[in-house]
């Protein structure tokens, strides 16, 4: 689904602060592949994602996603193919606008009807639906400001954005890290729902090295731009979170450096 | 009995700039300085038209005129990434040259023995001169009311006000931020210029300098508009905008009357008015803090 080839960037190259975020990176993800991305911070983790999502377009090498060569496909063009959620709530949703408005906007991009209205009835039944499985109540608000909403509720609301048009990939940067344990939780079970549904092609980047052996199907680490580890299958069922550890310090990185990796069991 | 009516019709002419204003302002996000000059090009266009004999298309090119100047500040924002305040300035100067230019370079034109659109329906309706002048605002201004809140429920127009919400969100979304900048910039200032079009027409000339504050005009419309119902919906946004302006012209008629002020005051009189009521959030919140931290000393008093 997902293919990158000699992916390369440096930021502020020929300067002093040069710094390689991406260097000869491979990646290859097979269609319904869940994938968690872990890493120490800087190691390019986010980086990988922003090239992926068109933030900034690689030096050198080429992404393909689903057989399609988007290296430098516009970032909104790109979009339209993607989910993509943040670890701050704020920022997947617009917050004067109403829950039924937000859905909506979405959900246009499966449709191009640029004059229409906006928000159908017939839509509307959807919305209703699909919120109600959260369990969450959003469902009877649905014409909430959206900026009313708790952190966790924008974000399972950003999740549902995302993928109700089913996106080719989705991308989950640290989407439940700002949340308190007990809503993080419920994040997660709503994450792997719809992931499990649609069968979506995932990436996801935690720092709880828990989640990211028992969520998806593989596990890649960064370090320096470049993946030092990849394991699935049976070498991932036999991984601890100790040996983990203890690979990462093996690898080169030199110590761990992120106090949540280390505090997280 | 002559100020009221005379206000009410005013009222709804520049609500049709309070309209232009609302969407730039609130629903874009940004304080847009082209309305100084579109609005004069508006004036222009319709002037120069009605002196040709095409009042009614004088009206509607003075709106893609607007349009144009807006689609130009729009390209200024997002194509060159120039800051958006100083794109609309950017605009708004050299407008005063291509206003001059419409005006054949003359600083004031009069129409006087020119069929105007107001002139044109009084002398086909047979009603009263004063009645057929308001019902034509009215209408004028009712009609841009409903098309822009209709507009701004469909996919577009829900792209828009997202783009001035989170902008991310919308990119994120797969939507060009770019363009619907620029659309809305268009519409905006396509209605200040409108609104411009149509007062020249209803005033009988136009002057190189209409436009003049504008801005602080059609801002001081939206906020008393959103003094008395508040900041909601979209369609309640734009009537009370096109409420905020009647009132507007009512207070400037109260305090001509009472001769307090010369009326060259009405300016500084306006920006003032603006001014607090956009620190009004802000002063609530120091006071707020103030009453707190008294509260809290008084406890530890104890």
């Amino acid at each position: 689904m997902l293919d990158i080839k000699h992916g390369t960037k440096t930021f502020l190259p020929g300067t002093p602060n040069a710094h390689t975020a991406m260097e000869d990176l491979n990646l290859h993800l097979e269609k319904g592949d869940f994938v968690t991305v872990i890493g120490s911070n800087g190691a390019g983790k986010s980086t990988l994602f922003n090239a992926v999502a068109g933030s900034f377009w690689l030096d050198e090498g080429q992404i393909l996603l689903d057989g399609q060569d988007i290296t430098f496909m516009k970032e909104h063009k790109r979009a339209s193919m993607l989910g993509w959620l943040f670890q701050d709530p704020m920022k997947g949703t617009a917050p004067h606008m109403t829950i039924e408005e937000n859905l909506a906007l979405a959900y246009s991009r499966s449709k191009r009807g640029r004059l229409s209205i906006a928000v159908k009835k017939e839509d509307t039944r959807l919305f209703r639906d699909a919120l109600k499985e959260f369990g969450m109540g959003l469902e009877d608000r649905m014409n909430t400001q959206v900026g009313l909403l708790s952190g966790g509720q924008r974000q399972a609301l950003t999740l549902l954005m995302s993928t109700i048009v089913v996106p080719k990939l989705l991308l989950l940067d640290e989407h439940t890290a700002a949340l308190d344990p007990a809503t993080a939780g419920k994040v997660m079970e709503i994450t792997n729902q719809i992931v499990n549904r649609n069968h979506l092609t995932t990436m996801m980047i935690t720092h709880n090295i828990q989640d990211a052996l028992t969520t998806g199907n593989r596990t890649i680490m960064m370090d320096s731009g470049r993946i030092i580890l990849d394991i699935s299958g049976k070498e991932r069922e036999e991984m601890t979170v100790s040996r983990l550890m203890e690979l990462y310090s093996q690898s080169g990185a030199g110590t761990l450096d992120n106090d949540r990796m280390l505090l997280t069991k | 009995m002559t100020l009221l009516i005379g206000s009410l019709q005013l009222g709804f002419i520049y609500g049709i700039l309070a309209l232009g204003v609302y969407i730039t302002f609130r629903i874009l996000n940004v304080p847009d300085l082209t309305a100084e000059g579109s609005f004069t090009c508006g004036v222009a266009i319709s002037a120069v038209l009605t002196m040709a004999g095409h009042p009614w298309l004088g009206m509607v090119l003075a709106a893609a005129g607007g349009a144009a100047a807006g689609i130009c500040t729009g390209l200024l924002q997002t194509k060159a990434g120039i800051h958006p305040i100083l794109s609309g300035i950017l605009t708004m100067s050299g407008l005063y040259s291509i206003n001059l230019l419409i005006m054949g370079s003359s600083s004031n034109l009069t129409l006087l023995g020119s069929d105007t659109a107001f002139q044109l329906l009084i002398d086909r309706l047979g009603m009263n001169k004063e009645a057929v002048r308001a019902l034509l605002s009215l209408v004028l201004c009712a009609g841009c009311t409903a098309v822009l809140s209709w507009f701004f429920k469909t996919h577009t127009g829900l792209c828009i006000r997202a783009t001035g919400d989170n902008e991310d969100m919308v990119r994120a979304s797969s939507i060009n931020v770019e363009t619907t900048k620029i659309l809305a910039l268009a519409i905006g200032n396509g209605c200040i210029a409108l609104s411009g079009g149509i007062l020249a027409q209803y005033q009988g000339f136009a002057d190189i300098n209409s436009g003049v504050g504008i801005l602080v005009v059609g801002l001081a419309s939206v906020i008393i508009g959103e003094a008395i119902w508040g900041r909601r919906s979209v369609t309640i946004g734009l009537i009370s905008a096109v409420v905020g302006s009647v009132i507007y012209r009512y207070m400037i008629a109260a305090a001509l009357r009472t001769d307090i002020f010369p009326s060259y005051f009405l300016k500084l009189i306006s920006a003032c008015i603006v001014a607090i009521a956009l620190s009004l959030p802000e002063l609530k919140r120091r006071r707020e803090l103030s009453a707190m931290k008294k509260r809290g000393k008084k406890h530890a008093g104890h």
